[in-house]
């Protein structure tokens, strides 16, 4: 193990460690640990100067009670929930199937369709922008989050089959072979020997697909406008509007946005790291 | 159907089970293909040639918009006796910016991984904790980044007040270190990143020959230079590219941050590309997607490289 494992050092330097990690961790964490302490403050202590220091009383149920019964922002999660779990159902099937098509059979071409689906994950956002824009509101999808589900169904996939591809690449070709000498037919190979194989690789992508698309700010503000489609992170920016230098309630806000991936991290850690490390061990 | 009935079947095999093997990869790429060549594919293509027009985004682009060739990327780069636009420049240099600061969360990634790859008690928690910067929407943590930056009540602000530094307008408020300002916010959560990828990598380094080399006397940097980072090569790798990507990439912590302001000192091109189209001052689709387009090929560099370098992987592989 690198670095030396602390227990064969002196004791000294053993302790130290300890008792460095939580100062470390909390100094590390400080920004979220502000907005925290921010989402319970009163409002009184903001006009007061008084943004950092202890909050002078507990307005903790205020605050969220306020978020969650008097503004848009249910709605938004809502709306959030209604793009993301789509979207991860949408692309998980469809990288399913383009893994399993690049990562079992050999014919001209595998590699180069391969490559197009990775480089098409690097690209940069502007370059989709207007012409994305432009088809969705041609299909009369413009501010509805069938739109940007769609697009974003699409544009994740690309991602998910070089994950899927290299997982089912790892898997027993013995298996698939097998099975064919069986005569079983190829898409019942697909669905009774690969997929149920592949459900660790299905956890990945839907935990890490699932944080990407429920942060996504950028295709929100391009293919959606206003309450009735958009979601949480476009929306906090309208509250940012609303409540304007209301740093208690800007808070709490935030941090109701910003729990379920985080829930979903806690909850699927292994497989979240799984999907976000792939490729960086060999 | 059992599958045992399904194969004794033998004769009479129509057209589709003689060429199944050839014809099933097709039937499955079609659903995700067609998606992607749809809306990632083709709208490239058509930003290309969008580049070429001069259009305001109304009607139809053949209709209302006008040919005018390479005009607009004249315009961009002050050629053919046009004055160059003084706030692309702006933005490529923040993107050089970027690029470059951005790049530092890989070796601070590195240093918090070895820092917390130990085996004490609850260190599991301090690590996914560690990582939880990368989790919550960069929304939000441009939102709490620009509260610690707020001019005269501003955490930061009273901290470097006690240095005796001050910054007139506040961090994000003073053209000269606003960009800073972003990139430091931007590098929290990529640190984390780059951090779990270095975790996963430590914990797949070969033991004996970290006991083998510890036995021939190396240690500490010497150790981590010629030991263990050939052996990280492949998280150092992705590390490269998600960083690289990712400053390439960066947009929504501006537009939370400063929305490109102050005096458009934040600009970098995808926000530019953003504000020339879709923006209100925007309305220039053909010069917008002129930017995109030297953003785009900006990136491909990038690209071709990280594709070229998995191509060599994919043929050892073989």
């Amino acid at each position: 193990m690198f670095p030396t494992p602390v227990q064969k050092s002196s004791p000294a330097v053993r302790i130290s460690y300890q008792a460095f990690l939580p100062v470390a961790l909390i100094l590390w964490l400080l920004p979220l640990i502000a907005v925290m302490i921010f989402s319970i403050k009163p409002d009184v202590d903001f006009t007061s100067g008084n943004y950092w220091g202890w909050p002078s009383s507990f307005e903790g149920f205020t605050n969220y009670g306020l978020v969650f019964f008097e503004s848009a922002m249910p709605r938004y999660l809502l709306n959030s929930v209604m793009i993301t779990v789509p979207t991860v159902i949408g692309t998980v099937a469809l990288a399913c199937m383009t893994g399993f098509a690049l990562g079992v059979y050999k014919f001209k071409g595998n590699l180069l369709i391969f490559f197009m689906f990775i480089a098409g994950n690097f690209v940069p956002f502007q370059i989709l922008m207007v012409p994305v824009r432009d088809l969705t509101v041609d299909m009369g999808l413009y501010n509805t989050k069938t739109g940007l589900v769609l697009f974003h169904i699409a544009f994740q996939t690309g991602f998910a089959t070089l994950f899927m591809r290299n997982f089912i690449r790892a898997l027993p070709f013995a298996l698939i072979e097998a099975a064919r000498v069986e005569g079983v037919a190829e898409w019942r190979i697909f669905w009774y020997v690969v997929l149920p194989l592949m459900k660790p690789a299905i956890a990945a992508m839907a935990v890490l697909i699932f944080t990407f698309i429920w942060n996504d700010y950028f295709w929100a503000v391009v293919l959606t406008q206003g309450p009735e489609s958009q979601p949480v992170t476009a929306g906090i920016t309208s509250f940012n509007a609303q409540y304007r230098a209301a740093y208690h309630l800007m808070s709490a806000g935030s941090i109701v946005a910003a729990l379920p991936p985080v829930l979903m991290f806690f909850l699927m850690q292994k497989h979240f790291i799984a999907g976000l490390t792939l490729g960086a061990v060999k | 159907m059992s599958i045992s009935a399904d194969s004794d079947r033998q004769p009479p095999r129509g057209w589709y089970k003689r060429n199944e093997i050839a014809i099933t990869p097709w039937l499955f790429l079609a659903p995700g293909a067609l998606f992607f060549v749809v809306y990632v594919i083709a709208p490239i293509w058509q930003s290309f040639g969008m580049s070429l027009y001069d259009w305001n985004g109304l009607g139809d682009i053949d209709t209302n918009g006008t040919y005018v060739g390479l005009e607009n990327y004249n315009k961009l780069f002050g050629l053919n006796g046009e004055r160059a636009d003084r706030n692309f420049q702006i933005s490529l240099w923040n993107n050089l910016r970027w690029l470059v600061l951005y790049l530092l969360a890989v070796p601070l990634g590195l240093f918090i991984a070895l820092f917390l790859n130990q085996n004490v008690r609850g260190i599991r928690l301090y690590k996914s904790l560690f990582f939880f910067p990368f989790v919550i929407s960069q929304v939000v943590v441009g939102l709490v980044f620009s509260w610690f930056y707020l001019p005269n009540n501003g955490l930061f602000t009273i901290m470097t007040g006690w240095f005796g530094f001050e910054i007139s307008g506040g961090v994000l408020g003073n053209p000269n270190t606003a960009t800073y300002g972003i990139i430091a916010a931007g590098l929290w959560p990529q640190t984390a990143y780059c951090m779990i990828l270095y975790l996963t990598g430590l914990n797949a380094v070969d033991p004996e020959q970290v006991e083998a080399a510890r036995l021939d006397g190396a240690k500490g940097r010497k150790m981590l230079w010629h030991v263990i980072l050939p052996q990280l090569k492949p998280a150092t790798f992705i590390a490269f590219v998600v960083t690289i990507i990712g400053a390439l990439r960066s947009f929504d912590l501006v537009s939370i941050m400063t929305g490109g302001g102050p005096f458009g000192s934040t600009r970098v091109l995808s926000f530019y590309v953003f504000e020339k189209s879709l923006s209100e001052r925007g309305l220039q689709y053909g010069y917008a997607a002129a930017v995109a387009v030297v953003l785009f090929l900006i990136m491909l560099v990038f690209i071709s490289y990280f594709l070229w370098t998995m191509y060599q992987d994919e043929k050892e592989a073989r």
